[in-house]
Parts: C-alpha cells; structure tokens; sequence
C-alpha cells in the first residue's frame, strides 16, 4: 500500500449530505472495469449529463477543482455498501485525503487499506474550510495535510489539529501490508483456535 | 462480573489479540463470499502468495451476479458468465463449499445463512456485503467487509476491528394492522436519520421484538446499516432456538445441548450499560413508503411529501431538493396514488416465505394493474421450494406476477436485471439510492404486502384498504 505522509493540493467542497457508495462508483462499472481505472466513473450519474456530455455545473467538472487531491464532504458520506471500489474510484480521481463530519463506518475502514485519509472534523470546521476553499476563477488554493503532525495547514497558514487513531495512523505512514502484520502472529490464531474447539465443537464441524 | 451486553460477551469471547486503543485481532467464525466479491478476492489472495486458511469455515453462494429468469444457465447474462465461471473456479480451488446455481441451498448470502443454520446465536459472522447485520436477527454478531478485509479474514481468519459504541433500541407495543417489522424499522430511520446509527452497534429489544417471528427480526436487522450502524442484533430466546433446531447445519446431538448452553449465557444482562437508548413506540406506527433518495427519506403511505423549506440548513434543504427532482415529485402532494411501472418483492430484506405469504395474502385473487410489472423472486432455493408447495407461486401467477429463481435481481440491478430511465417501483429492498435499481430508475422502499398493493392498483396505496 502506498504510504500516506503529507499532501499539498487543492481542496474541492462538495457537502451534500449522505454521499452513497453506488453514487460513488455504480454496480456495472464496478464489476467491470479494473483498479486503477476507476476514476471516469466515479460520481457518474452527476459528472455527466444523460447525452455523455459533462455536466459544466457539477463542482469536481470545474476547472479549479480539477487537479483536487482533498475532497471537503458532508455528513455520513460513504454510507451504504461495502463496496471497497468506491474509495479506489475516489483515488483514480485523484483524491488521497477525504474531511467529512462523519462517514460510513464501512468506508471509512475502507479508505484505510488504500492509503486514502478520512479525517472526522466538525461540521462547523468542515464549513470554513469549504470558505476557505473558494476560488478565485479557476484558480483555488492549496491546502496541505499533515498525517506526521496531524494538522490541516489552511492556505494562510494556519493549523488546525485532527486526530487519527493511533495504529491506523501508524499503518498509514508506514504502508504495511496487514496480513503480514497478522500471519507474523500466526500461533496466537492457533492457539485461539484450539481453544476454541473445545470450547464450542459445534462451531468447527458441522 | 458486571453487567454485560450480548455484543460484549460476542466481542470479548473473539478476541485473540487486544491491541489497545479500542482495536483488537478478532476471530471469525463464520465467513460467505458471493459471485461478485469470491474470485477476485481468491485471486489476489493467491498472487500475493497467501492460502485460505480456514475453507472449512468459509462458504460461497452465486446470488448478485446471477440471473433469476426460469430456466437460467450461467450464460443467461452474457457479460456475467465470466464472473460465474471465475467463481466456481476459484472456490473449487480454494476448497470452499459452494451452493451453485440451481442447487439446493444457493440464494442470497443473508437468506441462506439464517435458514442453513449457518448462523447461529454467539458466532462472528462477516462476509463482503453490507448487509450482514442481517444475521443479528438470531444473535449473531455480523457485520460487511470490504475487499481487502475479506482477503485477510481468508488468509488469517481474523479481523482487525475497533470497538464500536453501543446503542439499544426498544421497540415497544403491538403494531397495528398491516404494520410488518420493514414498517418499524424505516420509521425509526426516518426518525434517527440516515446517520443515526453510526459508529454504533446496535441492539434491538422490547415487547415489539420479543413478539417477533425470527424473520422479521432478520428484516429489522438487515436494515441497520441504512442508519449506519453495521451492526444490529437481538438476543438469542427460545423463538431463536426453535427456529434453528434441526436446520441442515446447526448443531446436533450432544452439540445441540452443549451449543443451548453457551446461547443461554449470551442475552444481555440487566442493568447492562448503553451509551444511547432509543424507545419506539410502535402502536404511532403506520404503512410506511419512502419519498425520496435515502432511506431517512421515509413517511407513513398517509402523508403528502414534505417541503424542503421545512429543512434544517441549506445543505439538507439541496439535498431534499435533489431527491424530489430526481423522483419527479411535487412537496405537499399525498403520496398514495402516485403511479408505478413496476414493483419487485425480493432481496435479503423481504424475501423469506414469510414476505411472500403476506405478500401472497394480497395478491390472491386479484390482478396485477396492466402496464404494470411485477416480480416476485425468492431468496433463496429453499423459499421458492416452501412457496410452491403452498402453491403461493400460483397465487402470484394468477394475479399477473413474475414468478422468478432465487437471487439478488432488481435489488442491485447487477445481474442485468434493471428498470428503465424514468420509471417507478415499489421495492420490497433496502436502498432507494438513485440509479440503484438502474440509472434514472425510481425506487419507493415498503413492505411485501405494500408492494403487492401497489401492483395491484397501479400506484401507490394503503395496504390496510386491501385487508379484512
Ligand atoms: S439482495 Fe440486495 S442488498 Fe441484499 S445482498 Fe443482494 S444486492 Fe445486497
């Protein structure tokens, strides 16, 4: 897994509440089209208009929030399905980092095994770094998030704090492989088991 | 010992390893793969040069992907065959027991679980999917996964989880007429708020839920993660374990009495603590039928459609707005009599025999308004074999519905099976998502008998009109 450590780039407000995962990435492409190839169909159903043709009014079609990396979001966003390919879409896009005021728990689990930083803020922050981001033409500002301080450096240069869990944040930085991490520790998961089996037979042969 | 909830009992008595912070290295018990997830996740699991470890506690099961017209083959759907055949493949390679296509025991992984007795009360049960709450309703602990969680539970059967907050929910009462556990459990999402549960493992409780058939336990629970919560559950009682004696795979023997036991120990105690408490009153409970785009999108069948003025901030209010357009609906107009194309009753939500008796109970001896389409496909092989000998699949014929295989189907709309642009259905599914039954498709989310009502009359209706 690429690592994350730090990001400059710019930030693109898209706040609707309640973002689903088939509107990130819908059933047919998923199953068809391979990772790392994700990004042209993801947010389809708004991108496009039904001709094929780019909607010019949804955000992420604008030129200044083309070559964003963050994606400001609203509440709950990646909620629904488990599908693991939504937070690649999102990465073929481009996006390596996602600020909501709260996510689906599956998604946000998710965003972890692919590099993708999801950072729980306030509404209140969420909303003035969604200010913040406003461009001027085409051009917006850049943000930068820092995973190695865990801050969020605004584009006057000011800080404001995020935290991560300790051990995601760890595998982040460091890009592990977990299942490494577990079979290193493969006679716990034996041990557990032959316990296990005395304890509840039924469970292990049927 | 204090006071304990049954997720704790479940959560502690899995963990091989705690790693502070919350996080622990839990052991699955339990784990399905299904044809859209089985041979990619197989595939990768191999090439990055680890086995499965434990096929013995893995099962699989064809249901997305699959066709549900009668008569199906795996080249039903041309541009599903490959997934198919990959499927079968690499189960068989892996030595992971397959229920195929048209054999006994195939349908959707949430249906076949509970009704093999695959789940069972005290066991941690994952599998690739969201709806794996469902298996909460026996007292399970399940939850969905994604694509690189399955992989490592293949490779270690084990999970790296952090501890979720708990929250119980008292549905207390008797409901109503014509009011079905999908009726109780969209109205406390519409109450709670598509992000009501979140972070949370959810218990359900209360006189409503102690009165409750085992299915309508798996519907209230298979419908936790549309208020976020990836886990909802019930406590193991002797409706539980009535339904589970006997079942194909459930313990026997000396194992049935040692497995009653354990599923004794496991209710929550009193005085256990929650960190939120929800009471519902299900006597207040009407016919409920969602307006919108989410499934906090939902009002009882006698209410107009509400007013996006009435909401709190302006990203909700462009939200609602966004929904009404992409329904193609008017705020203030009464939801009852808005007309359908189609209506589908299926999908791990409502799809069990008890879903399609009373939906059958509507249909019997009436018609299917024509222009309208309506199907009726079973969970799983097992519901279809128990309609049919009830001759419920005459019912439905008789009245004009579709009488389909086990599977998926118009739930996801991944298997081919979708509604066109511009059209609306009643669905008897858990996700009204747009695009989710087809790009443009328009989905009401009730219950089984509420669908069969509509095809009926064409349009959205009152099921209680229909009922002596
Ligand atoms: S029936 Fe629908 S919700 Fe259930 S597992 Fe299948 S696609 Fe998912």
């Amino acid at each position: 897994m690429e690592p994350f450590i730090r990001l400059t780039a710019v930030a693109a407000p898209l706040l609707t509440p309640n973002i689903n995962t088939d509107v990130l990435i819908r059933v047919e492409p998923m199953i068809k089209v391979p990772k790392g190839k994700l990004g042209p169909y993801c947010f389809e159903a708004w991108r496009y208009l039904p001709d094929r043709s780019e909607n010019p009014d949804f955000i992420l079609n604008k030129p200044a929030y083309r070559s964003a990396k963050i994606l400001l979001a609203g509440l709950n966003f990646g909620c629904g399905s488990s599908r693991e390919p939504a937070v690649w879409a999102l990465a073929d896009m481009g996006f390596r980092c996602i600020i909501a005021p709260g996510f689906g728990d599956i998604f946000f689990n998710n965003c972890f095994q692919s590099g993708m930083l999801p950072i729980v803020m306030p509404v209140e922050t969420v909303e003035k770094l969604a200010k913040l981001a406003q461009s001027q033409g085409d051009l917006a500002p850049d943000f930068t998030v820092d995973l190695e301080r865990q801050v969020i450096v605004t584009p006057s240069g000011e800080d404001i704090a995020f935290r991560i869990d300790a051990l995601k944040r760890r595998a982040l930085l460091d890009g592990l492989d977990d299942i490494g991490v577990t079979l290193a520790a493969k006679a716990k998961i034996d041990a557990f088991q032959a316990n296990d089996l005395a304890q509840r037979p039924w469970i292990y042969r049927y | 010992m204090a006071a304990s909830t049954l997720f704790e009992k479940i959560w502690t008595s899995h963990v091989i390893s705690d790693l502070g912070d919350g996080f622990a290295l839990l052991h699955v018990d339990r784990h399905i793969l299904h044809d859209l997830n089985a041979m990619k996740s197989l595939v990768e699991l191999r090439e990055r040069g680890y086995a499965v470890r434990n096929p013995e506690l893995t099962i699989a099961t064809p249901d997305h992907g699959v066709s549900t017209l009668p008569g199906r083959n795996i080249d039903t759907v041309p541009e599903g065959a490959a997934l198919l055949r990959g499927y079968l493949e690499e189960t068989r390679r892996a030595g992971i027991r397959s229920f195929d296509m048209n054999e006994d025991g195939q349908g959707i992984v949430h249906v076949i679980g509970p009704e093999l007795g695959l789940t069972q009360p005290g066991t941690l049960f994952v599998c690739g999917d969201s709806h794996t709450c469902t298996h909460g309703g026996l007292g399970a602990l399940g939850f969905g996964t994604g694509r690189s969680e399955v992989i490592h539970v293949l490779a270690t059967q084990s999970i790296y989880q952090k501890k979720p907050k708990q929250m119980r929910i008292n549905f207390n009462g008797t409901p109503g007429k014509g009011v079905t556990a999908k009726d109780l459990i969209l109205y406390l999402i519409g109450q709670i708020g598509a992000d009501g549960g979140n972070g949370h493992a959810v218990e359900y409780a209360g006189s409503a839920i102690n009165a409750m058939s085992v299915e309508g336990r798996l519907t209230i629970c298979n419908l936790s993660i549309e208020f976020g919560a990836k886990v909802g559950m019930i406590g193991p009682d002797d409706t539980a374990y009535d339904y589970l004696h006997g079942r194909r795979f459930s313990p026997a023997g000396a194992n049935w009495d040692r497995a009653i036991a354990h599923w004794k120990t496991l209710p929550t105690d009193a005085g256990a603590k929650f960190d939120r408490e929800i009471d519902v009153n299900v006597a207040n409970v009407g016919p409920q039928i969602t307006w919108g785009t989410s499934p906090q999108h939902v009002i009882s069948v006698n209410d107009v459609v509400p007013d996006p003025a009435t909401a709190g901030d302006a990203a909700r209010r462009d939200a609602m707005n966004g929904a009404l357009d992409y329904m193609g609906l008017t705020p203030g107009q009464p939801i009852a009599g808005t007309p359908i194309d189609w209506v589908f009753i299926g999908s791990c939500t409502n799809s069990r025999i008890s879903d399609l008796r009373e939906a059958g109970a509507i249909a019997r001896g009436r018609k299917v308004k024509p222009g309208v389409s309506a199907w009726v496909v079973p969970g799983s092989q097992q519901v279809k074999q128990q309609a049919e000998a009830e001759g419920l699949h005459e019912v439905f014929k008789q009245a004009g519905f579709e009488w389909r295989e086990p599977g998926c189907s118009m739930c996801l709309a991944a298997n081919g099976e979708l509604m066109p642009r511009g059209q609306r259905s009643v669905s008897t599914t858990n996700r009204n998502f747009e695009g989710r039954q087809g790009p443009g498709a328009r989905t009401h989310l009730a219950s089984p008998s509420m669908a069969a009502a509509a095809a009926i009359e064409g349009a959205i209706t009152d099921v209680r009109k229909m009922m002596v």
